[in-house]
C-alpha cells in the first residue's frame, strides 16, 4: 500500500510541474548543445557524439543533467528548506578549501579530483538563494530593519568575499543579482536607483573627468530643485543668493588664477550653499532640498574618489586593465580584440545567418573563448538576426515565466528563491550577452545552457529545478 | 504594505534589457551591413603595428640608444601550401633541421602568425622579399632593435628582450613577442620609451591574399612613437670613466651641483651594452650574470655597505661648527694618534696644534675623535643619545641613511645607525661617546653608496642644499618628475661651509701635509678630501670626494677603488682627471703621466696575486 502512494505521489508531481519551464529549459539546452558543436567543430573532427570532443562531452554533461532534474523533482520541497543552511556552511568551506587549491591563470576557482573538476562557485548561487529564502521566510524578518540588514548582507557577503579571494570577478559579480531579489521583498527602491547610479557615476568617472560629471549630476539635480521651487513655492530671494554663493569661490579662484583641487571648491560651494538652505528647509519642513543636497554631494565625493583612488592607488598594470575595459586605452590584441572579433562574427551574420555550421569567423577560430564566454557569437554568426533574437526572446519568455511561478507561490521560501532563480539567470543573460556586442565590460560569465561547461550546466539544472519542484508543491508551505 | 506591484516593474527592468539587446543586434546584423564579409569563407588578419621605441641622447645631445631595424620570418601555418623548403631555407641561410622544428613548433595554431626566424639581416630580407610570393603563408615582419654608438654605460641604460610571461601577466598591453625595457633608463622609462602599438585589420581570402582593409580601417588603431629621453649624462665623461676604470672595481659618480643632473654613473666592472642586443642576448646576459665581478651589480647605487672612510670628516666637521661646539680656531693637540683609556687610533706625523682647516687638510684622526666625542658629551644635551640624535638629524638631511630617489632601480638607503640600533647592541644609555668614536673619521657602522657620498659633496659645494641626483633631463614633450625640481636644503648654514671648504682646498692646493698635492690640475681651483677606508676582506678602499671650481662650481664627484688602498693613490688621481676632462675637455701635458698610469694599471691582477 505504502510503495504505491509513494508512486502514485511521483507520477502525480511530474503531472503538477510546469512544463513551460521544462519546455524552454529543453529547447535552451539542446540549441545550446548544437552550437558548441558548431563553434568546436574543425575539419578533422567525426560526428557530434564523439566524446572525444567538447559537444561529445557536453552531450554527456547535458544527459547528467536531465538525471539530476529528474531526481530534484522526486525530492520531497521540505527537503530544500531543511538543507539550505547545512549545505551553504559546507559550500562555504568548500569554496574556503579551494582558495587553497593550485591555481591556474592566477585563479584558483576550480575543484580538482582525478580527472573531475567543478567549479564550486557556480554551485554557491545555489546555496546562498536557498539560504536567502529561508531566512527572509522566516517569522517576522523585515528587510528594512537594520538587525535583518545586518544578516542578510553576511548571508550574501561571505560567498562573495571567499570568490572574491579565488580571485574570480565574474562570478562575484552575480551576487548582484540577489538585489533585485531583496527589492521585491522590502528593499527600498532607491537602493537599486542609487545602485544604478553608482554605476554610472563609476564608469562616467573613468571616461570623463570628475568635474564633468559632477557638473552633469550638478544639473540634474538643479532641475529637480527648479521643480521643488515651484513645488513648495519658495521664494526667490533665498534661491538666488543661495546659487550665487554656490559660484562665488569659483569665480574667486578663476579670476585669481588660483592653484586649489576641484573638489575642495565644490565642498566650499557645498558648504556655503547648505547654511541657508538647511535652515530654510528646517523652517519649512521641506526634505526634499536636504535629499537634494545629500545626493549632490554623494555624486561629487564618489566620483572624485573614484578618480582619486584610480590614479593614487592602482599600479601601472590595473590601471591599464581598467582602461581598456573603458576604452580609453587601446588593446588591440586583448579584451578588445575580443570584442572586436566578437562583433564581426556577430555583424557578418546579416539577417538570416550564414547556416548551420557554415560560420567561418568563429570556426576559424578568430574568436577566443568562443565555446564558453563568447558562445552567443556562433548563434549570431551562423542564424543571423532571426537567431539572436529568438534565443533573446526565450530568455525573456524563460524570466517572466519564472516571475509568475514566483508570484503564485504561497510561501515565501518558494517566491524568494523563485525571484533568486529569475534574477541569477537575468544577470548572466545580461552581461553575457551584453559583452558580445561591447555594451557590457568583458567579464567572463557564462550564458546559461549555452556556453561549455559540465559545472555551470549542472549549476544552472540545479537551480531552476529545484524551484520547478517547489513550484509543483505550491499549495504546500513551505519555511 | 503591498510590493506586488514590483513585479511589473521587474518584468520591466527584463523586457528593456531584450529589448535594448534587439535593437542593438539588429543594428549590427542588420543595418550596418559592412560587417558582413563575403561569402566565400574571407577572413580577416591583424597586423600589429610596433611603434619605433624612443631614443636616448646625452645632455649634448649625442645618441647614445638608436634603433635599427630588425626582420622577422613569420608563417601563419594554415596557409602554408605547397611549400618548397630547400628553396625557403636557401634564401634565409639557415640550416633545414632547425627551420623544420621551428615551423612544426609554430603549427599549434593554424590561423595565427608564428615567429619562425627572428632578426634576418638585411641583405637576406631583401633577397627575401623578392621571392616571398612563392611562400604562401609567410611574411615578413619589421621590428627595430637597440644599437649603442659608444660602448659604454651598460649598466645606466639596461636593455630589451621578448616578454615573459611574468611580464604579460603584469601588464596586458604585452602580448607575445613584444618588446620590454630591463634595467636601468629603458625599464625605468618603458612606459615614455615604448610607445603604443596599433594595428590594422586587413581582409584577407583563402590563399591569405589581402583584399583590403576592414571595415575601412575603422577598427585601425596608429600607432603612437615612443618618447625620446635626453639624459643628463655626458657620454664622452662616462666613457672616460669606465676607460680610467679598467681592471679596477669600484664605481665613479659625478654631479652637477647646481642641478643634481648627474653627469656620469661608473659601475665597474662595466660592459658593452651590445652584449645586450639581439641573438647574443640570453648567452651575454648569463655570462655577466655568472661573472664573478658582478658587472650587473651597480655598486654606485648598490654598493651601501661602503664605509666612508676620512670623507666623512668634512661632514662631522660641518656638524660641529653648526652646532657650535667648537668654532674653526679650534685647536686639537695630536701626537702620532688618539688616547682615551686603552683606546687608541693612530694618526700619521704632522705638524701640531692644529685648526679645523688644517685638520681637513691633514686629516687628523684625533681632531675628529675630539670634536666628535666633544659634541657628543657636550653638556648642552640631556645625554650621549640626545646629542647623537641632533648629530644624526644633521647626517641624514645631506640624503644619507636614506635611498636618495634617482631614477633607477635597486637604489640602496646606506645605513646610519639610529639611537636604537645602539640600544640595542649595548643596552639603553649603556653607550658613550668613546663607543661609537668610529663614525668621527668615517668608520664603524655607518654605510654609504658612492651617490650618496657625490651627493655630499654637491651639497657641501653648493654650501648648503641639493637636488636628488637624476638621470632624466627632459623627456619630450613631458615635464621631468618634480621631485628632481626640487631643492632640498640641509640642515647646516652656508656660513659654516667656508672653513671646511678652505680646508678641502688646502687639500689640494695646500703646503705641507696636504694628502692629494700631486693631482692639483693646473689653472683650476679643486677641494678635495681623501679617504682610505679600513676593509675587513682585503686591502683598503681608496676613496676621493671633490668638487671644482671653489667657487660656482660645476662638478662635484666621488670615486670609490674597491680594494687598491690610500685615497690618495687611485681615487683621487682618477677624481682630478675626471674634473678635468669635464671642464677642460682635455688633459694638461704635466698629467698626462698621471692618465696613462690609471689607463694602464691593472689592480685585478695584483689582487690575484695577494691571494
Ligand atoms: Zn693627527
Amino acid at each position: 500500500m505504502k510503495i504505491q502512494t509513494k508512486q502514485f505521489n511521483i507520477i502525480n508531481v511530474f503531472r503538477r510541474i510546469d512544463g513551460l519551464t521544462v519546455l524552454l529549459y529543453l529547447t535552451l539546452v539542446l540549441m545550446g548543445w548544437f552550437n558548441i558543436y558548431a563553434a568546436v567543430l574543425n575539419e578533422n573532427s567525426s560526428g557530434i557524439f564523439d566524446v572525444s570532443y567538447k559537444y561529445g562531452k557536453q552531450m554527456i554533461w547535458i544527459i547528467a543533467s536531465i538525471i539530476i532534474a529528474v531526481s530534484l523533482i522526486i525530492i520531497d520541497s521540505k527537503f530544500y528548506s531543511i538543507l539550505a543552511y547545512p549545505s551553504y556552511i559546507f559550500m562555504l568551506l568548500i569554496l574556503l578549501a579551494v582558495i587553497f587549491m593550485p591555481s591556474a591563470k592566477g585563479q584558483s576557482s576550480w575543484f580538482v579530483i582525478g580527472d573531475f573538476k567543478i567549479q564550486p562557485a557556480e554551485f554557491a548561487k545555489i546555496t546562498t538563494a536557498l539560504v536567502l529564502s529561508r531566512y527572509i521566510s522566516g517569522y517576522n524578518i523585515k528587510i528594512t530593519e537594520w538587525k535583518h540588514l545586518k544578516r542578510i548582507a553576511a548571508i550574501i557577503g561571505i560567498p562573495i568575499i571567499l570568490i572574491a579571494l579565488q580571485p574570480d570577478m565574474g562570478t562575484t559579480l552575480v551576487f548582484a543579482s540577489f538585489l533585485l531579489v531583496l527589492y521585491r521583498h522590502g528593499m527600498p527602491g532607491w537602493v537599486l536607483v542609487a545602485f544604478a547610479i553608482s554605476i554610472l557615476i563609476f564608469s562616467f568617472s573613468f571616461i570623463f573627468s570628475p568635474l564633468y560629471v559632477s557638473i552633469v549630476a550638478l544639473s540634474v539635480l538643479f532641475i529637480f530643485l527648479l521643480f521643488s521651487i515651484s513645488y513648495h513655492r519658495i521664494s526667490y530671494k533665498i534661491v538666488v543668493p543661495t546659487l550665487l554663493s554656490f559660484s562665488l569661490p569659483w569665480v574667486v579662484v578663476y579670476y585669481y588664477n588660483i592653484d586649489f583641487s576641484e573638489f575642495l571648491l565644490f565642498l566650499i560651494s557645498f558648504v556655503a550653499l547648505v547654511i541657508p538652505l538647511i535652515v530654510y528647509s528646517y523652517r519649512k519642513k521641506i526634505a526634499t532640498l536636504f535629499i537634494i543636497f545629500i545626493i549632490g554631494l554623494g555624486s561629487i565625493s564618489f566620483s572624485y574618489s573614484v578618480d582619486y583612488m584610480f590614479h593614487n592607488m592602482l599600479q601601472d598594470h590595473q590601471k591599464t586593465r581598467i582602461n581598456v575595459l573603458f576604452g580609453l586605452e587601446s588593446d588591440t590584441q586583448g579584451v578588445e580584440y575580443n570584442v572586436i572579433q566578437s562583433k564581426i562574427a556577430i555583424g557578418s551574420g546579416g539577417f538570416d545567418g550564414k547556416g548551420y555550421l557554415q560560420g567561418t569567423q568563429t570556426k576559424h577560430n578568430f574568436v577566443p573563448e568562443q565555446s564558453t564566454d563568447f558562445i552567443f557569437c556562433t548563434v549570431g554568426e551562423e542564424w543571423g538576426f532571426v537567431g539572436t533574437s529568438v534565443v533573446i526572446f526565450l530568455f525573456l519568455f524563460l524570466l517572466i515565466r519564472l516571475v509568475i511561478l514566483a508570484e503564485r507561490q504561497r510561501s515565501i521560501f518558494s517566491r524568494v528563491y523563485g525571484y533568486s532563480v529569475a534574477s541569477i539567470f537575468f544577470f548572466h543573460f545580461m552581461v553575457n550577452i551584453g559583452m558580445t556586442v561591447g555594451l557590457m565590460p568583458v567579464i567572463g560569465i557564462p550564458l546559461p545552457f549555452f556556453s561549455y561547461g559540465g559545472s555551470s550546466l549542472w549549476a544552472f539544472t540545479i537551480l531552476l529545478f529545484i524551484f520547478v519542484k517547489l513550484d509543483a508543491d505550491r499549495d504546500i508551505l513551505i519555511y | 504594505m503591498d510590493l506586488s506591484y514590483r513585479k511589473y516593474i521587474i518584468i520591466i527592468i527584463f523586457s528593456l534589457v531584450s529589448i535594448l539587446f534587439i535593437a542593438r543586434f539588429f543594428y549590427i546584423q542588420v543595418i550596418d551591413t559592412s560587417y558582413q564579409l563575403d561569402a566565400t569563407n574571407n577572413s580577416q588578419r591583424f597586423i600589429v603595428e610596433h611603434p619605433a621605441r624612443g631614443l636616448i641622447y646625452d645632455r649634448y645631445g649625442n645618441f647614445i640608444v638608436a634603433n635599427e631595424a630588425a626582420y622577422d620570418l613569420m608563417a601563419v601555418s594554415g596557409q602554408i601550401s605547397h611549400l618548397d623548403t630547400a628553396a625557403l631555407v636557401d634564401l634565409l641561410e639557415i640550416d633545414k633541421k632547425t627551420f623544420v622544428t621551428r615551423l612544426s613548433k609554430a603549427s599549434g595554431n593554424r590561423y595565427k602568425p608564428e615567429a619562425i626566424v627572428n632578426q634576418i639581416s638585411a641583405q637576406t630580407y631583401i633577397n627575401l622579399q623578392e621571392n616571398l610570393h612563392r611562400f604562401p603563408g609567410f611574411y615578413v615582419q619589421v621590428r627595430s632593435v637597440r644599437k649603442y654608438p659608444y660602448k659604454s654605460a651598460g649598466i645606466l641604460l639596461g636593455y630589451i628582450r621578448e616578454v615573459d610571461k611574468k611580464d604579460i601577466e603584469n601588464d596586458p598591453y604585452y602580448k607575445q613577442r613584444d618588446y620590454i625595457g630591463k634595467r636601468g633608463i629603458e625599464e625605468m622609462y618603458e612606459k615614455h620609451l615604448r610607445g603604443f602599438k596599433g594595428g590594422s585589420y586587413q581582409v584577407v581570402d583563402v590563399h591569405g591574399r589581402v583584399k583590403g582593409k576592414l571595415k575601412e580601417g575603422k577598427f585601425d588603431k596608429p600607432s603612437i612613437l615612443g618618447k625620446s629621453i635626453t639624459t643628463t649624462l655626458d657620454i664622452e665623461l662616462q666613457n672616460y670613466g669606465e676607460q680610467l676604470m679598467k681592471n679596477k672595481i669600484g664605481s665613479i659618480v659625478a654631479i652637477q651641483p647646481s642641478t643634481g643632473e648627474i653627469l656620469a654613473l661608473i659601475s665597474s666592472p662595466s660592459f658593452d651594452p651590445n652584449m645586450l642586443v639581439g641573438r647574443g642576448l640570453s648567452s651575454n646576459y648569463n655570462k655577466l650574470k655568472s661573472d664573478t665581478l658582478f658587472p650587473l651589480f651597480n655598486r654606485a647605487i648598490q654598493g651601501d655597505r661602503y664605509p666612508p672612510g676620512s670623507t666623512f670628516k668634512i661632514l662631522n666637521a660641518l656638524i660641529a661648527l653648526q652646532e657650535q661646539t667648537i668654532s674653526p680656531q679650534y685647536r686639537v693637540r695630536c701626537n702620532m694618534g688618539y688616547n682615551a683609556g686603552r683606546f687608541h687610533v693612530d694618526c700619521h706625523d704632522h705638524l701640531s696644534p692644529i685648526n679645523l682647516t688644517q685638520s681637513i687638510q691633514m686629516s687628523c684622526n684625533s681632531y675628529y675623535c675630539t670634536i666628535f666625542r666633544g659634541l657628543l658629551d657636550n653638556p648642552k644635551y640631556e645625554n650621549v643619545t640626545e646629542a647623537y640624535k641632533v648629530w644624526r638629524k644633521h647626517a641624514t638631511s645631506f640624503g644619507l641613511g636614506s635611498r636618495l630617489g634617482i631614477d633607477l632601480y635597486g637604489e640602496q638607503p646606506g645605513f646610519i645607525p639610529r639611537p636604537s640600533y645602539y640600544d640595542h647592541y649595548y643596552g639603553e644609555h649603556r653607550w658613550k661617546s668613546l663607543t661609537i668614536v668610529s663614525l668621527a673619521i668615517g668608520q664603524g657602522e655607518i654605510g654609504m653608496t658612492p651617490l650618496q657620498l657625490a651627493n655630499l659633496s654637491a651639497a657641501i659645494a653648493n654650501r648648503g642644499y641639493f637636488f636628488t641626483p637624476h638621470l632624466i633631463k627632459s623627456l619630450q614633450d613631458t615635464v621631468i618628475d618634480k621631485k628632481y625640481r626640487t631643492r632640498h636644503n640641509t640642515t647646516i648654514t652656508a656660513e659654516q661651509f667656508e672653513p671646511v671648504i678652505e680646508g678641502m682646498y688646502n687639500v689640494v692646493h695646500g703646503g705641507p701635509g696636504a694628502t692629494a698635492r700631486y693631482i692639483a690640475i693646473p689653472g683650476i681651483e679643486m677641494c678635495g678630501k681623501t679617504g682610505t677606508a679600513q676593509n675587513p676582506h682585503g686591502e683598503n678602499h681608496s676613496i676621493f670626494t671633490a668638487f671644482a671650481p671653489k667657487e660656482n662650481p660645476e662638478i662635484a664627484i666621488a670615486v670609490y677603488v674597491e680594494n687598491a688602498g690610500y685615497g690618495s693613490t687611485w681615487a683621487a688621481p682618477i677624481a682630478s682627471l675626471l674634473i678635468e676632462k669635464y671642464l677642460t675637455d682635455t688633459i694638461h701635458p704635466s698629467r698626462i703621466w698621471i692618465e696613462n698610469k690609471m689607463l694602464q694599471s691593472n689592480l685585478l691582477e695584483k689582487d690575484e696575486d695577494t691571494n
